[in-house]
């Protein structure tokens, strides 16, 4: 993780910042560990996904699908086509990264929106990039576990989390992780026909499956758009 | 199945990471893997917070969480941080209930 070859002014300036990252995204972790115990899980294994599987929106779609009684295999469905994202977020950084043995085990867990985001916005030079991935993978890590410690064991005290709208901020969460994604038309269109096929097989599917389903818009749109272009 | 949940979706999900750092780079130039990687999550969010809102087991209701995310929305266009953004639709929420309007 040395990088003698870049400049100290450079190195704090992306210390800095990925500090800056990780802080807000531990707040959000708090609102994560609140979420996940009014959804009926406990405090442990609300923990065990921000140590384990750590990729924010897979975590509040699993507690989320089995916090509706959506059953625990279509929320493990949902929570890995949401972290499929990761996958390519590692393939566009590996050649950057050039990581191998233990060290690449710890960069695949590293690996999120947060920390690719900012591998990519320092390109240069390439220790600049790696640093930027560190730093920014390791504070969002230990503050998104403080944080959801601390909403865990807060909602974890409270009787009646419905009374507090805890309920109501699920849904919050997932269009706030939404919101940066709907640029463009075709984005637009792809969450409006996910939100329309995913609320009209509610009445008929298992809780959890209607999402499911929605991902099925996803493969179709991108056959579409493939098949346009 | 809780635990087996937490665990099994960790698992593939961390396996979804490292299988990039595997992969031949060139995989990276497959414009269907990009574009399909890219409007999974659009379409599977959207549906989450349709399904979140609307959704009372198997029933469409109307409740106080629909004014909680028409705050939300007001608060992510004014820029506000996730943490906020939340907070804004909880607490709507919660008035709305405290005050009888709403269930």
């Amino acid at each position: 993780m040395s990088t003698p070859e870049l400049p100290a002014a450079h190195r704090r300036r992306i210390t800095s910042t990925a500090a800056g990252i990780g802080v807000a995204t531990g707040a959000y972790g708090l609102s994560f560990g609140a979420i996940s115990v009014a959804s009926g899980l406990d405090p442990v294994q609300t923990q065990t996904l921000s140590l384990l599987m750590f990729t924010g929106a897979s975590q509040f779609a699993l507690v989320g699908v089995l916090g509706a009684g959506g059953g625990a295999v279509a929320a493990v469905l949902t929570a890995w086509l949401l972290g499929t994202r990761n996958g390519l977020y590692a393939l566009s950084i590996a050649p950057i990264m050039d990581v191998g043995g233990l060290r690449r085990l710890g960069a695949a867990q590293l690996t999120i929106d947060e920390s690719t985001a900012m591998a990519l916005a320092h390109p240069d030079p390439p220790a600049a990039s790696r640093r930027a991935f560190w730093s920014t993978g390791i504070a969002v890590y230990v503050l998104w576990n403080i944080g959801t410690v601390v909403g865990a064991l807060g909602a974890a005290a409270i009787d009646d989390p419905a009374a507090l709208g805890l309920d109501a901020a699920i849904p919050a969460g997932f269009i706030a992780l939404l919101w940066p994604r709907l640029v463009g038309r075709t984005m637009w269109a792809v969450a409006l026909a996910g939100a329309v096929v995913a609320l009209a097989l509610t009445p008929w599917l298992r809780p959890g499956l209607p999402v499911l389903a929605a991902g099925l818009v996803a493969f179709t749109a991108s056959w579409l758009v493939g098949r346009r272009s | 199945m809780i635990w087996a949940a937490v665990l099994a979706g960790s698992i593939g999900c961390y396996v979804a990471k490292l299988v990039g750092y595997l992969l031949p780079p060139s995989m990276l130039q497959r414009e269907d893997i990009r574009r399909i990687t890219g409007l999974l999550p659009v379409a599977l969010l959207a549906a989450l917070v349709a399904v979140q809102t609307f959704a009372e087991g198997q029933s469409l209701v109307i409740d106080a969480r629909v004014a909680g995310l028409a705050a939300a929305v007001v608060a992510l266009v004014l820029r506000a941080p996730f943490l906020v953004v939340v907070l804004v639709a909880a607490v709507t929420a919660a008035l709305l209930r405290a005050a009888g309007w709403a269930t």
